[in-house]
């Protein structure tokens, strides 16, 4: 049977219309502004509406207000219903299913991080000033451009598992099998499983580490080298004496990049386990109770619940790196 | 292992150094050295290997007949090569209910993404002129909230967003909602890093336009947009791939095989057909082609855009 194109066709007709009405809001709104009132005080107020108006408008109905709501939600069970406290936090801590979910998470939180950090601090180590550098990097940092998804399938394939008497067609597997061990079923079996999924993550975050921090290796004053050279430093002194300590804030900021997305990791463990074989992580939780359980009537607190719990995490972190950042900004 | 490579850098870029340091320049130390470098590249050449089998494997298997895939290892291929279309074929055009059709969710991907991108890029474009080179009061307090939001995960808007937009789910042909969605989480990102450009175009060019009698609409369209053209490419790259490549949104927001993404229906078919390795690994690369494309032409811009949105999610 031949494809038919002409309902995908179909569907592209409303997009358009929608991006060419767009264009000519914007492009109106642009030309009344030109000709309201245009420059001095008090005037730039009507200008700054017209400019800043929508993106307000937009912040207001998608961020702000479901943020406040989100946080009220979490004292009740669902949206139509009452209010019941602080269950759905004492839930979180004292169900057997969430302090596994909470251990997940926090083996995550811990071993991305750093692993991936690690990875890539050695290699854009390794690679700077190399023959065929730029090749080199793109190899690792491609992972980053693919979706979360497609990299999950490219390490189930790694790790697909066929019975011991059949032939492996996993990658993993068959070098087990060659050592003479018997095939693993990688995913399914805990907690291991949610190790092997960091290894996703860390494939993946690696390459961004390694592009920061190549960026920062080549940053250094070259005098610092010639310094430390002249005074006879050997390689080993020169990468802890000079180097570490003149990209040590982008290694920082590094790693709280990662932490962060580390935190909020979903795409991985819906495509691995689907939350099965004890493999869940807050953010997935927080989608499962939410929408998937949605029939359970206290699903959608708990979702709100598990979604402030996350932004809680977050937040230090992120105020963490703020003040990193601006103590930079004032040693310059 | 990380020293060995200091050594070799500083080595190429200091010839001069090198003779003159304390350390004496014996056959050793030269021998030593290359040594040490020969063994930095063999690691680096490790990683790298590392690194790149799995998507190798998944490359040269979807490129394999179906029952060679089910039988046998991928590296197989090398003593026994046999290579087909057929897997692509079937995945991308399959009209069958157990087939991919990601033809069809292709169109989807991109139904979603372009228009989503416009909508951010341009409004946060808007946004950040307003305020970096608009005088009003509270501008700053407004600067310093948007730039909050970012850190906001964006967990902690589904619940509520989707029960207002659930009115709004059959407008424009079932996309309006992933597209607002999507626009609304890409702004707080978009105006930070625009923003940061803006503010760094010199004062002088305003006064010059506005002796001139140019309006803020005007500058906007004449002196700003073309100025931050770079930054507005690193902005939509970004945004271009994370909208592409988004699961969680797409999942919340679409709904049924008409609008549904290709990611969403790489994870199905990953779920309900997990050993149909014929259809994950094309299909896989089906939805990765665009991604490498753009990565690999526009690296330069997606670097920094990367490197300004590192909290983005």
């Amino acid at each position: 049977m031949e494809y038919d194109f002409s309902e995908d066709v179909d569907k592209v007709w409303p997009a358009l219309l929608f991006m060419g009405a767009f264009v000519a809001a914007v492009g109106g709104l642009l030309f009344v502004l030109d000709i309201l009132p245009r420059w001095g005080k008090g005037k730039e107020r009507l200008q700054m509406f017209g400019f800043l108006g929508p993106a307000l408008v937009l912040l207001g109905i998608g961020l702000v207000y479901p943020l406040v709501r989100t946080v009220t939600l979490s004292f009740y069970n669902n949206s139509r219903g009452s209010f019941v406290g602080i269950d759905n936090y004492s839930w979180i801590v004292t169900n057997d299913e969430t302090l596994i979910m909470l251990r997940n998470t926090l083996f995550w939180v811990v071993c991305v991080p750093l692993l991936a950090t690690a990875f890539g601090l050695i290699y854009a180590v390794l690679v700077d000033k190399a023959r065929g550098e730029g090749i080199a990097k793109s190899l690792i940092f491609m992972p980053m451009a693919i979706s979360l998804v497609g990299a999950t399938i490219i390490w189930k394939f790694v790790y697909a598992y066929r019975e011991a008497d059949q032939e492996q067609i996993g990658l993993l597997n068959q070098i087990l099998v060659w050592f003479g061990m018997e095939p693993q079923q990688f995913l399914t079996s805990s907690p291991s499983n949610t190790f092997y999924m960091i290894v996703m993550m860390i494939w993946i975050q690696a390459g961004f580490a390694m592009v920061i921090l190549s960026a920062a290796i080549k940053a250094i004053p070259s005098e610092i080298i010639e310094a430390a050279r002249l005074d006879g430093a050997n390689p080993w002194q020169m990468f802890w004496k000079v180097t570490m300590p003149s990209i040590r804030p982008a290694v920082v900021v590094v790693t709280i990049t990662i932490t962060i997305a580390t935190l909020k990791v979903f795409d991985i463990v819906r495509t691995s386990t689907n939350g099965n074989f004890k493999s869940s992580v807050l953010a997935f939780e927080m989608y499962n109770q939410a929408f998937r359980l949605s029939d359970d009537p206290s699903g959608e607190g708990r979702g709100a619940a598990l979604a402030v719990v996350l932004f809680l995490l977050v937040v230090p972190i992120v105020a963490y790196q703020v003040r990193q950042l601006r103590q930079r900004a004032e040693m310059r | 292992m990380s020293n060995v490579s200091v050594d070799k850098a500083t080595g190429a870029t200091s010839p001069v150094a090198g003779r003159t340091s304390r350390e004496p320049d014996t056959v050793a130390a030269r021998v030593r050295r290359k040594l040490t470098s020969r063994v930095a590249s063999v690691v680096a050449i490790i990683i790298a290997i590392v690194w790149t089998i799995p998507t190798f494997g998944l490359f040269v298997s979807s490129l394999r007949p179906e029952d060679e895939i089910k039988t046998t290892g991928w590296w197989k291929f090398f003593s026994n090569p046999s290579l087909t279309l057929d897997n692509y074929n079937e995945v991308v055009f399959g009209t069958s209910a157990s087939s991919g059709r990601l033809a069809s969710y292709f169109v989807n991907s991109l139904t979603i993404t372009v228009p989503a991108v416009l909508f951010s890029v341009s409004l946060a474009a808007m946004a950040a002129y307003a305020l970096s080179w608009l005088n009003f009061r509270g501008r700053d307090w407004i600067f310093i909230g948007v730039f909050t939001l970012q850190i906001v995960p964006l967990q902690m808007a589904l619940i509520p967003l989707l029960q207002i937009l659930g009115d709004y789910t059959d407008w424009a042909g079932g996309f309006f909602a992933v597209w607002f969605a999507h626009t609304c989480f890409g702004l707080p990102l978009g105006v930070f890093l625009l923003h940061n450009f803006m503010s760094e175009l010199p004062a002088g060019l305003f006064e010059a336009a506005r002796v001139d009698g140019a309006g803020p609409a005007m500058v906007f369209r004449r002196i700003v947009l073309p100025l931050i053209t770079p930054a507005l490419a690193s902005l939509t790259i970004f945004q271009f791939l994370w909208i592409w490549n988004d699961l969680l949104v797409a999942l919340v927001f679409t709904s049924g095989p008409e609008t549904r993404p290709l990611t969403v229906r790489l994870a199905e078919l990953a779920g309900t057909r997990g050993n149909d390795w014929q259809r994950l690994t094309s299909g896989a690369f089906v939805s990765m082609v665009i991604p490498i494309i753009v990565f690999l032409s526009l690296q330069r811009y997606f670097v920094r855009g990367l490197t300004a949105g590192g909290v983005k999610g």
